[in-house]
């Protein structure tokens, strides 16, 4: 059962992963490629350590399960072993939002064009993933599509690539989208519905140490039928959306609220609403030119 | 792990002799992070690391994890001291004696084993005849009880030494209400009113802690008196640092023993200063060490204890146990209920455990 560990430089971590499920190790190195995967653990300082395996061998017949380990502790309940990759990434959304604080999180998507960052930030259903990859596939270098990681010091952007979530009907939209692009399989039934992951762009992994400032601050939501629009909103209300929306500004407390202030400070302030994607993508290449 | 823990885990040297991380590569910095993070004293082990002036050495990508664990301990700090605010000002009215005890204790007094610690709740200790008043003016200024049925309440109103823990209803903030430090059924229960006796005035304000020794008892009675070891390690270098404060203090040692003798609590003692210098190497002068370890004359439960709690005081890493460590973990728990009331209370008590766990699988 022994099976030799993935250790992954996903700037600016290093993960591991230890996993005996040959599925999750085979969808990893595929969405994954061109990605850092280092052949000598010891030389190298891994931040966190994730195992996937088989719950026990007594229930590997019936609904057989997944538990997923943070370093030998399960903070979760088991998944089908169908899941067992979107455990993997749900899992180290996990430990960064609850280990990480030496940098500031929020939970949005961001995307950078000509040195200025973009941050999507929007509740689960705004369709902040879909806009973000329909965004990466149009001319956009993306850092992340769940999470905003941003440098305490200089409050840069800072890329944290990884594929793209897509939930739903948002699947079969971006195939048509991007039919050029690599999206891994697909996964039934799960918390969020049906969910399957898009390879970022070639050059959003090649360009993966290369930061950002923030230039816009936009709140998206999908719509049904509604026209393309974007209106500015007050710096004052973006903060305290933002604020809700950080994984890690209560612990940062004082700290943390300066940066965000200084961030929004920085940035053109918006709330955006849309129901074409196509005409979504128009309206953010005419911002940022 | 032999009896005498031959290759100690890298934990333990780091913590024994912060120095000797100086040499430490990469993948041992990595080993450290992990058990440390597991132990919950990532951000202790930050401090020590600083006062020896040594955080100079700490690869960068290790020392992001030990910033990130100090963050969220100064945090943690400062909603206790809100907390304590909070809870002061809400019985301030009454005529009480307002006494904090373990992690708010040690911020309060301004040990050196607040360094670091983090706290899921606050713990106060009140005078038994003041528990009724307590309790109604903490719902009256906004904590309440979770659910719990009519059986939990019958357990911790006839036999434990605190009521049920409440919350509060906007901060979520838990607090446990203690009228002593051993369930009532215990047999080593103390006289609360000794305790009370012995209390020390927190400089400027209106809140108490317990005497040194006090403290020091306390933390001992919670840790080997526990079923649960997540934070064994933790709680054991509490005692480390605790001890090593107070041991500045003229005649603390005879203090201490004094106390154990009068408060019931001489087996605590006598486990708190052998596993503190075994595990930690804790200065204890070896007279003292000599007098307590009479406290358990009994040499085989002496071994036993040995063999179980050097396991289950280990961080709960994989890295730091052995084939047997379950099996410890198993036996202290069982050890734990053994200690909290006599037999013809536990058997009944249990049996209902057991049998409510299984009725609730059927539901599944």
């Amino acid at each position: 059962m022994k099976s030799k560990p993935i250790v992954l430089r996903i700037e600016p971590f290093v993960v591991r992963l230890d996993t005996c499920i040959a599925p999750v190790a085979e969808v990893v190195s595929s969405l994954y490629s061109g990605y850092e995967f280092i052949e000598e653990a010891s030389t190298v300082f891994v931040d966190f350590y994730i195992k996937i395996a088989p719950v026990s061998y007594l229930r590997g017949y019936y609904r057989p399960q997944v538990q997923c380990f943070i370093d030998g502790k399960a903070p979760f309940k088991p998944l089908p072993i169908s899941q067992a990759y979107p455990f993997f990434e749900w899992s180290l959304n996990w430990v960064v939002a609850s280990y990480v604080h030496h940098y500031l999180l929020v939970h949005a998507a961001v995307l950078e064009k000509n040195g200025q960052a973009l941050i999507l930030c929007g509740v689960p259903g705004a369709g902040k993933s879909t806009l973000c990859a329909a965004l990466m596939h149009s001319g956009w270098r993306l850092f992340s599509d769940e999470m905003a990681v941003i440098d305490l010091h200089t409050n840069e952007l800072m890329p944290f690539v990884r594929p793209i979530s897509l939930k739903n009907q948002a699947i079969d939209l971006m195939r048509q989208f991007a039919p050029n692009a690599v999206l891994g399989p697909s996964f039934f039934d799960t918390s969020k519905g049906t969910v399957a992951h898009m390879q970022p762009t070639q050059d959003s992994v090649l360009r993966k140490s290369i930061r950002a400032s923030a230039k816009w601050i936009v709140f998206p939501k999908y719509q049904k039928d509604a026209d393309t629009s974007l209106h500015a909103i007050p710096k004052s209300q973006t903060v305290i959306k933002l604020t809700k929306n950080a994984f890690n500004a209560n612990v940062l407390g004082g700290k943390g609220f300066k940066n965000l202030c200084a961030l929004v400070e920085g940035s053109d302030c918006y709330e955006f609403e849309y129901s074409e994607l196509q005409e979504a993508v128009n309206l953010f290449a005419d911002l940022s030119s | 792990m032999g009896m005498d823990i031959k290759q100690p885990a890298l934990i333990i040297s780091a913590y024994r002799h912060p120095e000797l991380t100086k040499g430490f590569s990469l993948s041992e910095w990595d080993l450290l992070v992990r058990q440390a993070r597991r132990a919950g004293v990532l951000a202790r082990l930050w401090y020590l690391l600083e006062r020896q002036q040594l955080l100079a050495n700490i690869p960068l990508p290790a020392l992001k994890h030990f910033e990130s664990a100090k963050v969220y301990a100064n945090q943690m700090r400062t909603s206790l001291n809100w907390e304590v605010h909070c809870i002061q000002q809400a019985l301030q009215e009454l005529n009480l004696p307002l006494i904090f005890l373990k992690g708010a204790a040690y911020v309060l007094a301004g040990n050196d084993a607040a360094l670091g610690r983090v706290f899921s709740d606050i713990d106060i200790l009140v005078p038994k005849q003041s528990l009724m008043e307590v309790e109604q003016t903490l719902i009256f200024e906004g904590w309440k009880f979770g659910s719990i049925d009519a059986y939990d309440q019958m357990y911790y109103r006839k036999w434990m030494h605190e009521i049920p823990p409440m919350q509060h209803v906007q901060r979520h903030t838990s607090i446990d209400v203690h009228h002593n430090i051993l369930p009532i059924t215990s047999r080593f229960c103390p006289d609360s009113n000794k305790l009370l006796d012995n209390i020390n005035k927190i400089d400027g304000q209106n809140i108490w802690v317990l005497a040194p020794e006090d403290r020091v008892l306390h933390s001992a009675v919670h840790l080997f008196h526990e079923g649960e070891f997540d934070h064994g390690f933790r709680d054991l270098t509490d005692l480390d640092l605790l001890i090593k404060e107070f041991a500045n203090e003229e005649g603390f040692w005879l203090k201490l023993q004094n106390r154990a003798t009068e408060l019931n609590q001489e087996i605590p003692l006598y486990y708190a200063l052998r596993f503190t210098t075994k595990i930690l190497q804790t200065p204890v002068p070896v007279d003292v060490l000599e007098i307590t370890e009479a406290y358990q004359p009994n040499k085989l439960k002496r071994k036993v204890t040995d063999f179980v709690f050097l396991r289950a005081l280990m961080p709960n890493h994989f890295t730091c146990s052995d084939t047997w460590t379950r099996y410890a973990h198993w036996f202290l728990y069982l050890r734990s209920h053994w200690l909290k009331m006599p037999w013809y209370l536990l058997i009944p008590h249990l049996s209902r455990k057991a049998w409510l766990r299984l009725s609730v699988k059927d539901q599944h």
